[in-house]
Parts: C-alpha cells; sequence; structure tokens
C-alpha cells in the first residue's frame, strides 16, 4: 500500500533549524463527534521553557501526549526531536523520540511498592537491555550511579532505599522528576506538576524544574493553572481556548488582561 | 403548595413483566429442583440407623504403625501432587492472564477473549473429570493427578491474576510508556509489583484448593491418599476409611492455617 503520509512533502520547513518541536495544523478527536485540538501550530525552540495554559479540557494534556505519540493525532504533523510523523510514529520513531524525552506526570505515577531508586532507574527503559531497568536489583551498576546522582539533583539521595510510597506527595514528584532527568534527555514535558501538591511544595517543584533544565541545557514544556508559575518559570507562555491557540507571547510581556481571556466563560 | 407526600418514592420497585416473567422463572426452578432430587425427611429418617451402623463400624479408627507408615507415604504422595501441580499451573497461569488481560495484552482484543475462553474452559470442566481424562491418557498414577491440578489452577489463577492486572494502576503503567517501556516493561516495571500481593493471595487459595483437590484425585485413580480412601471402602475396611479421614481433615486443616498465616502476612 502506497505510504501517503511517507510519500507527501513535509508541512513544516527545514528552516526551522534551532527548533525542537513543532506542529502544524495538528488537530486530535477521540470520536467523530468532538474536536479537541482544532488545528494547533506550534513551534518550541532548543533550551526554551514554555507554559502551556489553558481551562479544563482545553487540550492542553493531550496536546502533550500528542508529541510524543502516547495519543494519535488525527490530523496534521509533528516533529519532534529530529522525529516527523502524523498518526503515531512508528516503532523505531518512537522508541528515538522518547529516548530523548522526560515525562511528569500530574500525578507522579510511581510504582508505589518500588523502592525510590528502583522507580528512578524507570527510566532507563528505553535503552538497549531495557529488561534490566525493570528494578534496581538488576540494574547494572552505570545506571545505579545514574539514578542516585538524579536522586541527588531533588535533594532525596538519602531516600534511595525507601519504598515510594512512603514519601510525602511533593517528594514523590521529586522522585518523579529525577526519573524523568536520569538519562539527560533533551526534552522535558511536564502536564500539571504542582497541580497536586501544596503552594509551597508546587513552588520549590517548579523552581526545581526551572534549575535543573537551566542546569543541563533541557527544553521544559509545561502545563499550568498557576499563572504565577507560568509567569515565573516560563520564557513563553502560549494559551490555548477551545483547541485553538488564543496567545503565544513571552511571559514577560503577557499582561494580566490576556490572562483574564484565557479563562472568560463563554455566555451561553 | 403542592404535598409533599405526593413525591414519596415507592417501597418497592416497578417490576417490568419481563422481570416478573424471569423472576418466576427462576423461583420454579428452585421448587421443582428441591422436589426431584432433595432428600425427603422421610428419606433422612431412614438414612439416620444406616449412617449410624457405619459410623459404628469406622470406630475406633485403625492406628496400627504398619498402617499409618503405609498411607504417611500416600500423604507425602498427596502433597507432592498438589505442591508440583499448582506451581507449574501459577507458573503457566502468568503469561495466560496477561494475554487474557484486556488492553494490556500483547495480543490485542481477540487475543484476550481467546485467552479468556480457554481459561473459562479450563475452569468450568470440574477436576474429577479431567483426572478421568488424564487416567486414561497416561495411566493411573501420580502423574495424572500431577496434570490435573496443573489443569485445575490455570482454571482458577488465569481468571484472577488477569482481573488483577487489568484492575492494576494504568498511571505507572502510562508513566513507563511515556519513558519509551514496552509492552514487557510495563508488565515487569509496573503491573507485575502492583498486583504482587493479590497473586500472592491467590496463589495460597490455588495452593490450599491444590491440597483438597489432591486428596480426592485418587478416587478416580490419580494417586494420592484418595486411592488408599477408595481401597478401604471397596473392601469394607471401615476403620481405615476412618483413619484416612481424619488425616485428610488434619491435612486440609494444617493447609488453611498455613496459608492464612502466609495471607496475613503478604498484607
Amino acid at each position: 500500500m502506497l505510504d501517503l503520509v511517507a510519500d507527501r512533502p513535509s508541512m513544516i520547513s527545514d528552516a526551522m533549524t534551532d527548533a525542537i518541536v513543532t506542529t502544524r495544523g495538528l488537530r486530535k478527536s477521540y470520536d467523530r463527534k468532538t474536536e479537541i485540538l482544532k488545528g494547533i501550530d506550534l513551534t518550541i525552540r532548543k533550551g526554551e521553557r514554555v507554559a502551556l495554559i489553558g481551562s479544563n479540557g482545553c487540550g492542553k494534556s493531550t496536546l502533550l501526549r500528542c508529541l510524543i505519540g502516547l495519543h494519535e493525532v488525527t490530523r496534521g504533523e509533528v516533529a519532534a526531536l529530529g522525529e516527523t510523523f502524523s498518526g503515531l510514529p512508528a516503532g523505531g520513531q518512537k522508541a528515538r523520540l522518547r529516548r530523548q524525552t522526560g515525562f511528569v506526570f500530574q500525578k507522579h505515577c510511581l510504582v508505589r511498592r518500588r523502592s525510590v531508586l528502583s522507580n528512578v532507574i524507570h527510566g532507563m527503559m528505553s535503552e538497549p537491555g531495557s529488561w534490566r531497568a525493570f528494578s534496581q536489583m538488576t540494574a547494572p551498576e552505570p545506571w545505579r550511579l545514574a539514578a542516585l546522582e538524579a536522586l541527588s539533583w531533588v535533594n532525596l539521595s538519602d531516600k534511595a532505599a525507601a519504598r515510594a510510597d512512603a514519601l510525602s506527595g511533593g517528594q514523590q514528584q521529586r522522585v518523579s522528576i529525577a526519573r524523568a532527568l536520569v538519562r539527560r534527555p533533551a526534552l522535558l514535558i511536564a502536564d500539571e506538576p504542582a497541580a497536586s501538591l501544596d503552594p509551597v511544595s508546587g513552588n520549590d517543584v517548579m523552581a526545581l524544574f526551572a534549575r535543573l533544565c537551566a542546569d543541563h541545557g533541557i527544553t521544559l514544556l509545561f502545563t499550568s493553572h498557576d499563572m504565577a508559575h507560568a509567569r515565573s518559570f516560563a520564557d513563553r507562555i502560549v494559551a490555548l481556548r477551545a483547541g485553538q491557540v488564543l496567545f503565544d507571547k513571552p511571559s514577560a510581556t503577557t499582561t494580566d488582561a490576556d490572562l483574564e481571556e484565557v479563562f472568560r466563560v463563554e455566555p451561553r | 403548595m403542592s404535598n409533599p407526600a405526593e413525591h414519596m418514592p415507592r417501597r418497592l420497585p416497578r417490576l417490568s413483566p419481563l422481570t416478573f416473567a424471569l423472576t418466576m422463572t427462576a423461583l420454579a426452578i428452585v421448587v421443582v429442583s428441591v422436589g426431584q432430587v432433595a432428600p425427603t425427611p422421610g428419606q433422612l429418617i431412614d438414612g439416620g440407623p444406616s449412617m449410624v451402623r457405619l459410623v459404628d463400624r469406622m470406630m475406633p479408627p485403625n492406628l496400627d504403625p504398619a498402617f499409618l507408615a503405609r498411607i504417611f507415604w500416600r500423604i507425602v504422595e498427596t502433597f507432592q501432587i498438589a505442591i508440583a501441580g499448582a506451581v507449574i499451573g501459577i507458573l503457566l497461569s502468568l503469561p495466560i492472564a496477561w494475554f487474557a488481560a484486556r488492553g494490556v495484552g500483547p495480543f490485542g482484543a481477540f487475543g484476550a477473549f481467546l485467552s479468556k475462553a480457554v481459561i473459562s474452559f479450563l475452569r468450568t470442566v470440574p477436576d474429577l473429570v479431567w483426572a478421568l481424562l488424564f487416567v486414561a491418557t497416561v495411566g493411573l498414577g501420580a502423574v495424572a493427578g500431577t496434570m490435573t491440578i496443573v489443569v485445575d489452577t490455570i482454571g482458577f489463577c488465569g481468571r484472577f491474576f488477569a482481573e488483577a492486572i487489568e484492575e492494576s494502576e494504568k498511571e505507572p503503567q502510562e508513566a513507563i510508556s511515556a519513558i519509551g517501556g514496552n509492552r514487557l516493561s510495563v508488565l515487569f516495571g509496573a503491573i507485575l509489583p502492583d498486583v504482587m500481593p493479590s497473586f500472592i493471595n491467590t496463589s495460597l487459595f490455588a495452593l490450599e484448593k491444590a491440597v483438597r483437590s489432591s486428596v480426592v484425585l485418587g478416587l478416580v485413580g490419580a494417586g494420592g491418599i484418595g486411592q488408599e480412601l477408595k481401597a478401604a471402602f471397596d473392601l469394607f475396611q471401615y476403620r481405615n476409611a476412618s483413619t484416612i479421614i481424619l488425616v485428610i481433615f488434619l491435612i486440609v486443616l494444617g493447609m488453611e492455617w498455613a496459608t492464612d498465616r502466609l495471607r496475613r502476612k503478604v498484607q
């Protein structure tokens, strides 16, 4: 069968050489009735820290998942970390893409009954010989050392042997950051990483993100409902509304009126 | 102002004609079944003296050292059948349950349906029927008993393992997938650690069930202590039979006690 996607010239220009993620006309629907994303055009450059904001259900999390092929793109194209795809990335593409990406979820998503060190070593799952990342017991020594180093970045080296569910919510989120960073990815994606934390822990986690990404030259894309986080920890704010980009501005020039517009309720 | 009593809900739900008809049919089946095959009070009264005579002939249990030594080795064989059969069955259940778990298994919805159908088939055929089949295939003795326990354990554990896998926490699975893990990574990295307490629990129940099954498999020639029990009844050696029944009771009781303690430790 003719591969129409492969034969079609890419919509994404080669000129965007410093772009680490680009989407063109990205559309996503889970059924025929409701379209979650309605043609997203977005470019994220290397080293940038970008906040994706918008009200619940506007498509932020869906967009993040589409970028690394966790969800299938219905129409349009994604170019991320040198891999261009429509629909879902092919097997090899997916592995290469995820090998260069760290993903932090709203709920830390740790394996509760495993040790903190094992959870961080899980970050090595896409490396060759991935079965050795199932647990710290089977992991090779360099992986164990890398995981311990990642734990030191989030100040949790002393908790390496503890069970994940013995930690507080903030500590668990820091473990999931260490897991995302252990392979030193080029791109770190975080889906409302501070949403399940109290304000102080949430601020600490966001500050940690910003510092670690700057220290290791990692591009950061995160979603947030907290406008203070978006303004303080992002270079750029991209606002989504009803599946479309409402604005895309440097955070320094984003006004209160812009932010109010994002969450304005449409009269029925 | 409207009367609040107008909004009072009905005490009993309104039955549709179909629900009413189905309820009546189910009741009729129960009444007819009890009438045709349940013992009547007369039969119970008539059978009473026979039961007393049988218990009388069983007493006292035979505690002759030579006989006890003989059944000791039969008990060892019974345990071997139970343990070997349960362990092999549990190990084989693991991949089958993975294939059968919807949304998790490697062979998609059709593979899950097929694996579930196999598990259901193994579970619904009674263990004594499997024992008869294996005795006919591999001959009389413990091997047929072990094969029966293996099949029975797959039917039991396969179902519960698959359900535990389906109900395991989805977030860590998505996290490992997002990191770049494949299906095996998700299975070993996220699912197995999450479901391990449930698996151990089910495995202990399977072991308990295997011990109970293995003591009766001998009735159809599949080895173990049941074979001695059948011989005792066939030869009207009721004192031997009472000793064996007592030993079976102690084995099952001991097994339940041990597995209960292990279960408490796991939780």
